[in-house]
């Protein structure tokens, strides 16, 4: 899966939580969760945990934590992808 | 000091005969049933298998709330409880968006337990090592504030915020501590309510007390008799109920419709002594109940027309009668007339107090007195004390002025309130 792809499948799993849907459409990799998407940092955990189960992954909490933008989040989902390939 | 009139000016219910204000209205002057078999209760094993569920279509409540808080919203109770209160809030003509707080509004919403259904999740998550994957939802809503956090959220109330539990009198403790504050000048308004999901939890500790109907498992609607010979307990039911209330002055001078006029009402404890135990209330705390919220009211027992009971369907029932006879020293045929909503939708617990007094608020504006259904064989212990003909059994068009409504609940706690038609 391309980094393209995952984000494709990672707005899926944004979506739910974004108040402003046309938000998702001006989703770069610089985007911020945050302050650009207001998605409430609360819910940055359901999030991760809708990834696991998106993308069939297991993300530990010290990578959870990095997952602040988008950039972030494919770097994470990207390489939790190959090690469980691996 | 002067107390100032609270008067009602919205209301919202999700009841077991019926979801919505017009459809439960309806269903009152019908004597419409909302009790039903439930096959998982005949399969647990439980004596009761009958219950009351509201006919409550879960995607509507995207109708009330944002679709980011309808994600992950798994809580019946509060479900039940946003949609009654979002429509009592419309109902009373409302804005509901804003974008500053609302100061001048408060809330006191009750309920009796979080949501057992929900607590099973986690248990069985955790229990399976999965504790991580709970995410950011499960403690709004099995906190018990949860219902109420839902819907100062919903409608940013910003004034007195809190959360009420009194078992079976939660509702009308909710009604009676907004009344109270608004009378006292510390809101004009306030959303008030309370909500009850029975899961199958909840419902099984209930039928292990052997307090619930059990011989009406194959005729469900007829299981809940209130003031019969043949009552063999209480059905436990779910719903929600809201009502705003507001200070008379702030609801002329916004031209709103008014329901009725809540006069006052009192709340206490029999104290568990002298009768009274930790099931059952204290006759002496009931009547002095009674009395006071009549004294709070400036009502003499003389102007009351109609006593919205809380009639459970159990032995209790001649009791509260008996009670209620002494309190007002009326007997006879001289006994105000006398209902139970319970005989159509069961026993909503912690809901109780709010549904039946969403039912009292209708009926004054209507002028009604609805029936008391599955009253076939009135119990002689009351017969004895009041006359058969104050217990309705179709719906009566008649004038309504002054309704007394009272729950009594585990705890040996009382509520009484006093509505009446505004003039």
């Amino acid at each position: 899966m391309d980094r393209q792809a995952i984000l494709v499948e990672l707005k899926k799993v944004l979506a739910p939580y974004i108040k402003n849907k046309e938000l998702l459409d001006g989703i770069t990799e610089n985007t911020n969760l945050i302050t650009d998407l207001k998605i409430n940092s609360a819910n940055l955990v359901d999030i991760v945990i809708d990834a696991e189960a998106q993308y069939n992954i297991e993300i530990d909490a010290d990578s959870a934590e990095n997952m602040v933008t988008i950039q972030n989040c494919i770097d994470v989902i990207e390489e939790k992808l190959s090690s469980a390939n691996s | 000091m002067t107390k100032r009139r609270v008067v009602v000016t919205g209301l919202g219910v999700v009841a077991p005969n019926a979801v919505g204000v017009p459809d439960f209205l309806n269903a009152l002057q019908q004597g419409k049933s909302g009790l039903s078999f439930e096959p998982e209760y005949e399969r647990l094993k439980f004596n009761c298998q009958v219950t009351g569920r509201p006919d409550f279509v879960w995607d509507e409540l995207l109708n009330c709330i944002p679709e980011i808080t309808f994600h992950g919203l798994r809580s019946w109770g509060i479900g039940y409880g946003i949609s009654a209160a979002v429509e009592a809030w419309l109902d009373a003509g409302l804005p509901l968006e804003t974008e500053q707080p609302r100061w001048e509004t408060g809330c006191v919403f009750g309920t009796s337990t979080s949501d057992s259904d929900l607590m099973r999740a986690v248990f069985n998550k955790v229990d399976a090592l999965e504790a991580k994957k709970l995410g950011s939802r499960v403690v709004e809503q099995i906190m018990n504030s949860g219902v109420t956090s839902y819907i100062t959220g919903r409608l940013g109330l910003a004034g007195k915020v809190l959360t009420n539990s009194a078992a079976c009198a939660t509702g009308s403790q909710s009604i009676l501590m907004g009344y109270e504050y608004i009378t006292h000048g510390m809101a004009d308004r306030m959303l008030v309510g309370s909500s009850e999901h029975v899961d199958t939890y909840i419902f099984a500790s209930f039928d292990s007390m052997r307090v619930l109907a059990r011989k009406f498992n194959k005729t469900p609607q007829a299981a809940s008799r209130p003031m019969s010979q043949s009552a063999g307990g209480f059905i436990p039911s779910s719903g929600a109920g809201a009502l705003i209330l507001e200070d008379l002055d702030t609801a002329l001078a916004r031209g709103a419709k008014i329901y009725a006029e809540l006069k006052g009402g009192a709340f206490n404890s029999g104290g568990q002594r002298l009768g009274g135990s930790m099931t059952a209330p204290n006759p002496e705390g009931v009547i002095r109940c009674i009395r006071e919220a009549l004294e709070i009211a400036e009502t003499q027992p003389t102007d009351i027309d109609l006593i919205s009971g809380h009639l459970t369907a159990t032995g209790g029932d001649a009791m509260e009668i008996q009670n209620w006879s002494l309190a007002l020293d009326r007997k006879g045929s001289n006994f105000p007339l006398v209902n139970s909503v319970k005989s159509m939708i069961g026993h909503c617990l912690s809901a109780a107090g709010a549904i039946e007094s969403v039912a009292v608020a209708l009926q004054i504006q209507h002028q009604f007195i609805h029936p008391n259904i599955n009253l076939e064989d009135p119990n002689p212990e009351i017969t004895k004390r009041i006359d058969i003909d104050r217990m309705p059994t179709s719906l009566q068009q008649r004038p309504v002025n002054i309704i007394a409504k009272a729950n009594f609940g585990f705890g040996d706690v009382n509520t009484c309130m006093i509505f009446s038609k505004y003039n």
